[in-house]
């Protein structure tokens, strides 16, 4: 398939962010976990390019914050302790993919300052840092649970359009009764039977086994109608004339038929699994605090004095919206005969 | 059913709590466990829940002490309201800008829609109601959450009323913007289809007026996809009002089933759940039925 370059761009950008994601550490100032229960519900660091005596310099500085006499919780910055935000800088230690450990980090500011880029939570941790790392999961979540559900699709999918009559009746109706399902209820139920309190990593694996569950539905339908038809295409007939074996004839000539819809069904079902996973810990269902995920990192905006009080908290989730735009165009690119229609 | 069976096999239950409290004897809690049967083998359970549920006995809440369907029926009657009411609004909101939207192909208000569609499709609900909340504890222009204020418990029913849809403001604006790009989509591509049909350019050159020729003539020929829509959005709507039932406070199905989830309480879970598919499957015989009544192409089918 021959890609326009809208969706080369988009397909650049969305790269573009997984590599931000997975090399979080070193893009991310500090810890996921380190805390500064004195900068608690900080706001974004202003960046500076002037000193207090109004000369502009090239290098951004960040002045440190201090309390704001007679009130609680609100901060102000002292002007005469400002310092230079450095680059490549020594920090607190980190690993990509488990493997290449390091503490070099991308920027920095001297230990007597922090740098917030997007403020911090209640427990004066950088929402920056932890929103970087945070998509990690929610990324590889999505990614997951997407690969699972397409790939169950797919063979239910192949199994019912190939070989038809009762397998083909039971898969169908089993799909779609989990379309109609509403099915935040259904990933409710199905989270339900699950041990409430879990290690990050069971969690996060339970939550992909759930949303897989719930979504191989959809796939498994449109490649049932793929199958359908390209199973009595003329070469299919050959090959089966030839001796051909079900699992050849399926893997070698119907299975490329439907890359396509699973490239589309893909990028569609990427963004709603995050949203999924956003969903479910933002309820407290899904991956638990301290591991920082895009959903957990909002479920502290449940309180209503946090929502009013600190609008910081809420860059997380509008950030969201250009990474799901991404994955929507993407999609509507991707879709087959989408310019026949708009013609 | 199945969900009966998953919810059984999760390890803890409803008395694992109660255990580790110093202030109820170990004994009580084994006299509870007896009563509500939970000592029985799994099999003899479901049976006996199946056919308490077949006679209207739903089951009985651990948390509240009290049988569930009571308990689902006065907070499902808060969800339907909010679902309802949403609905309503969200196809009497799309139908004429998804009409004239296709009629006015490539114009700039087709543009504009589809602009705004598009950025409301990739806009995740969750934030939607986000913002709204921030805006009303902002400006205090609308209640952020709740159903009902602390003075209306006492006014009439007319002030009762009229804080009731005050505070329905909220959800219903979310539930409706969540559901509307969808809705829109499908209704523009049913109507283009529609309008490029020959009897489409043979009514229009015997000089039938545009608008008539989109309501009278194009739209009753696309309805018949949208109203098959209708049971599925249903589906859609409910698990958006769900999480918005949570973050707005309303007090419907969301909240208690979150609570029963977290609580471990079993039936109440299942009720919920099967509360939800009853509905549904409710909102699908609707559509059959509407179907039927719409697109004589069935009627004549069925008859012959």
């Amino acid at each position: 398939m021959k890609m326009s370059r809208i969706a080369a761009l988009l397909v650049t950008a969305l790269a573009f962010l997984c590599l931000t994601v997975v090399f979080a550490g070193f893009l991310a100032p500090y810890d996921v976990a380190q805390q500064n229960r004195k900068l608690a519900f900080a706001p974004p660091s202003v960046i500076h390019f002037a000193d207090a005596s109004g000369r502009i310099h090239l290098h951004p500085s960040v002045c440190a914050l201090e309390d704001r006499p007679g009130a609680f919780g609100e901060y102000r910055e002292n002007h005469l302790n400002c310092f230079p935000i450095q680059y490549l800088v020594r920090g607190t230690p980190y690993e990509v993919f488990g493997v290449v450990k390091s503490n070099l980090h991308l920027f920095g500011v001297a230990p007597q300052t922090k740098i917030f880029l997007m403020g911090t939570d209640s427990y004066g941790r950088d929402l920056f840092s932890r929103f970087l790392c945070g998509g990690q999961i929610s990324l590889l979540a999505g990614l997951t649970a997407t690969l699972l559900s397409l790939a169950v699709g797919a063979l239910l999918g192949t199994l019912a359009g190939y070989f038809g009559g009762w397998l083909d009746a039971s898969i169908m109706r089993g799909a779609e009764l989990f379309l109609a399902l509403p099915w935040l209820y259904f990933l409710f139920a199905a989270r339900a039977f699950l041990p409430l309190s879990l290690s990050a990593t069971g969690a996060f694996w339970l939550l992909i086994a759930v949303m897989s569950l719930v979504g191989w539905a959809r796939p498994a339908r449109l490649i049932r109608g793929v199958v359908l038809s390209s199973r009595e295409r003329h070469y299919v007939l050959a090959a089966r004339l030839f001796g051909g074996s079900d699992t050849y004839i399926m893997r070698r000539h119907i299975l490329p038929e439907t890359y396509s819809i699973l490239l589309t069904q893909a990028v569609l079902l990427i963004p709603q699994y995050v949203l999924a996973e956003v969903t479910l810990s933002f309820l407290g269902l899904g991956v638990a605090e301290p591991t920082p995920t895009w959903g957990n990192m909002l479920s502290t905006l449940q309180k209503y004095s946090v929502l009013a009080t600190y609008w910081w908290m809420l860059i997380p989730g509008l950030l969201l919206i250009p990474v799901f735009c991404g994955f929507v165009l993407l999609a509507n690119e991707l879709q087959p005969g989408r310019k026949a229609r708009a013609a | 059913m199945l969900s009966f069976v998953f919810l059984q096999l999760a390890p803890g239950d409803f008395f694992d709590e109660m255990r580790l409290n110093p202030q109820i004897s170990p004994e009580a809690v084994a006299r509870l466990h007896r009563e509500y049967g939970l000592d029985k083998p799994l099999p003899v359970r479901y049976f006996s829940w199946l056919k308490s549920a077949a006679s209207g006995d739903w089951g009985t809440s651990f948390a509240y002490n009290a049988p569930v369907a009571p308990l689902i029926w006065s907070r499902a009657r808060n969800t339907l309201l909010l679902t309802g009411l949403s609905m309503l609004l969200c196809w009497m909101i799309a139908l004429p800008i998804g009409v004239f939207s296709a009629g006015e192909r490539h114009r700039w208000i087709d543009h504009g829609c589809s602009f705004l569609t598009s950025f409301l499709l990739v806009t995740p609900d969750l934030l939607l109601a986000l913002g709204l909340l921030w805006i009303a504890l902002r400006t205090h222009w609308f209640p952020a959450g709740g159903m009902f204020s602390l003075k209306s418990a006492h006014a009439g029913s007319v002030a009762q009323c009229r804080d009731l849809a005050f505070h329905l403001i909220a959800p219903v604006a979310v539930l409706v913007l969540g559901g509307l790009p969808v809705l829109l989509r499908h209704i523009r591509a049913a109507m283009t289809d529609a309008l490029q049909t020959p009897y489409i350019r043979a009514a229009r050159s015997h000089g039938i007026p545009y608008s008539r020729l989109l309501f009278r003539h194009a739209l009753p020929a696309a309805s018949a996809p949208l109203v098959s829509l209708f049971g599925y959005s249903l589906g859609s709507l409910l698990s958006t009002s769900l999480l918005i039932e949570v973050v707005m406070n309303w007090p419907g199905l969301g909240p208690l089933l979150l609570e029963a989830i977290l609580a471990r309480d079993v039936y109440m879970v299942i009720g919920t759940v099967m509360f939800s598919a009853l509905f549904l499957a409710g909102g699908m015989f609707v559509a059959d039925v509407l179907l039927f009544a719409t697109d004589p192409r069935i009627r004549t089918k069925d008859i012959g």
